[in-house]
């Protein structure tokens, strides 16, 4: 069997998994899962679609939970505190206050591009208005959307392009100050321009954030990923630096898929 | 390569003898329609051309008389606001919380597949079944009398169905990508409903809910059932009095009459000046449901326009 390895470059790891398996119901969707995301380093997920890669993700802040017969096992450790974030006694709405996540399709709230931005921090009950108006242009700033917006920041979301409203959606999930960044095949629905964009974003947003990716898109992993790991049927097949996956995978089935033999 | 002559020539035929069904389906469409509305249109001017002579001012704030020249809806208009607004008070709360209960906190098994199909069937149950339940419970068993509350509580429960049912359409059009979006920030069940679902699907709520009182506005069977007076030549107490505490509830125990009532009470009657009356009144009734119908349609599109997925 296949046994992951650890990246050679040794790097501080701010979550892993450690024999993690997943269950929507009887079906097994992930198998022994054991991966090591580097802080402030960019991991990627890929594989063909049905692999787990999304179940993962979604696993690393309990989206699992808002559907009923979903089952965790084995750990999913978020450092430093070793806090295990698929335990039952860990609240899903902590593990959700501490990692955010960007979705395939931009899903803003249909209200103002400030409430949308500001909507984490209304959840834990912030109402001061100068703590809102910095963490708006923080976090529009960090999302490379505030010049875009500064002067209409009460304008509704969906008057945004598609690429905008995707970085806005990022900007909410940068204005919980979150410790990982979980990105959900972010470009999947964006025109090339606005992918380029957004993985710029990403490599400038790796500075202060941890981030894991999903993406069916390998350019991508291998343009915008330190790591990458590739999933087949619920397994991960191999885990590695990125460049050593792209150019040397030590596993058949991840070398088919890169060179486009299948997937 | 080119298509011979003939082969252009068939294809066109065959265009031509595939669009000729269109035409014919939307011609059966258009009639269709056009005679319903005709149907409408033509009962709704009848009635108007029929009680022509009965709009006057005072038609709107005489008593009902025994002459027909001088007889007025004020006590029906009056009784039917008075329990529209217990109708109100009572299916909106239950209504669109038994729909948010059922959408979004009730575990998905077959008690709630259940409560579900009964919901559904409930609004199907024809209304004097309702106008019989409510004459057996409130006003024998409450002992609520044969009064405004018991009409309001009547009709409430006839348009419940209606408000759940339509409640839970219009939160089941949310995208799940915003529940998760919610929730991915750290949101609760409770925030995320107040915050997003409730907010987003008001539209449609407004809509269940303005739809399912105008429906009530015109029942006639339940509240004939539970023994509203077809003759009242009085007001409820005024809700609003000059000594403290201000607010006065006894119009909940008021006898009343509603404007389908005093329509019937007009109809039945032998003189047919009376039907003159009716009519008049027909039309108000009428005029005052289309009102609200076009409430409703309006406050959908103004409050949609934000809207958009």
């Amino acid at each position: 069997m296949n046994t992951p390895k650890l990246p050679p470059t040794p790097t501080k790891i701010k979550a892993e998994t450690k024999n993690f398996n997943f269950y929507y119901g009887d079906f097994h969707a992930l198998k022994n899962i054991n991966i090591q995301l580097g802080e402030n380093q960019v991991t990627a997920l890929i594989g063909p679609s049905g692999c787990g890669k999304s179940t993962l993700l979604r696993s690393f802040n309990r989206m699992h939970d808002l559907y009923a017969g979903n089952r965790y096992e084995g750990e999913l450790i978020l450092h430093p505190d070793d806090t295990n974030l698929v335990d039952p006694r860990v609240d899903p709405i902590e593990v959700r206050m501490r990692l955010s996540m960007v979705f395939q399709k931009p899903n803003p709230f249909p209200k103002s591009i400030y409430e949308n931005v500001i909507y984490g921090q209304r959840v834990r009950g912030v109402t001061k208005r100068s703590v809102l108006d910095d963490k708006v242009e923080e976090a529009l700033t960090n999302a490379a959307l505030w010049d875009e917006v500064k002067h209409r920041l009460h304008d509704m979301a969906f008057a945004l392009s598609g690429g905008q409203q995707q970085r806005l959606c990022i900007a909410r999930a940068l204005a919980t100050d979150p410790e990982v960044l979980l990105f959900d095949e972010p470009t999947s629905a964006l025109d090339p321009i606005a992918t380029a964009s957004i993985e710029e974003l990403i490599d400038e947003l790796k500075k202060k954030v941890t981030i894991l990716i999903v993406t069916h898109n390998m350019q991508q992993a291998a343009r915008v990923s330190d790591y990458t790991a590739y999933m087949y049927l619920g397994e991960m097949i191999e885990f590695g630096v990125t460049d050593e996956i792209f150019i040397k995978p030590k596993d058949k089935r991840t070398e088919d898929y890169i060179t486009g033999r299948f997937g | 390569m080119s298509l011979p002559a003939e082969e252009i020539a068939a294809i066109r035929a065959n265009i031509a003898s595939r669009k000729t069904r269109d035409l014919i389906f939307t011609s059966i469409g258009v009639l269709c329609l056009a005679l319903a509305l005709a149907t409408i249109a033509a009962l709704f001017v009848d009635m108007a051309i029929t009680g022509w002579d009965r709009f006057r001012p005072g038609f709107f704030t005489d008593f009902p008389s025994r002459k027909a020249v001088q007889a007025g809806i004020l006590s029906a208009w009056v009784g039917s606001l008075a329990v529209m607004i217990v109708t109100a008070v009572v299916a909106i709360p239950l209504g669109v919380a038994a729909g948010i209960w059922l959408e979004e906190y009730a575990p998905k098994h077959w008690i709630t597949d259940v409560i579900e199909i009964n919901i559904n069937n409930l609004a199907g149950v024809p209304s004097i079944i309702y106008g019989l339940l409510a004459l057996g419970l409130f006003v024998y068993t409450f002992g609520l009398g044969q009064s405004v509350q018991t009409a309001g509580l009547t009709l409430a429960l006839l348009i419940l169905p209606v408000v759940i049912v339509s409640t839970r359409e219009a939160i089941r059009s949310i995208p799940q990508m915003i529940r998760e979006a919610a929730y991915g920030l750290g949101a609760t069940k409770w925030q995320t409903v107040k915050d997003h679902i409730v907010p987003y699907s008001l539209p449609g709520i407004l809509t269940g809910i303005i739809l399912g009182l105008s429906r009530a506005i015109g029942e006639t069977a339940p509240i004939i059932t539970i023994g509203a007076l077809t003759f009242i030549a009085f007001l409820p107490p005024s809700p609003i009095t000059d000594t403290a505490p201000f607010l006065n509830f006894e119009w909940l125990k008021a006898p009343f009459t509603v404007m389908p009532i005093q329509i019937f009470n007009w109809t039945s009657r032998p003189d047919s000046a009376f039907h003159q009356n009716a009519a008049a009144a027909g039309a108000v009734l009428v005029a005052m449901t289309l009102a609200m119908n076009a409430l409703a349609i309006w406050l959908r599109y103004r409050l949609r326009k934000n809207i958009k997925w």
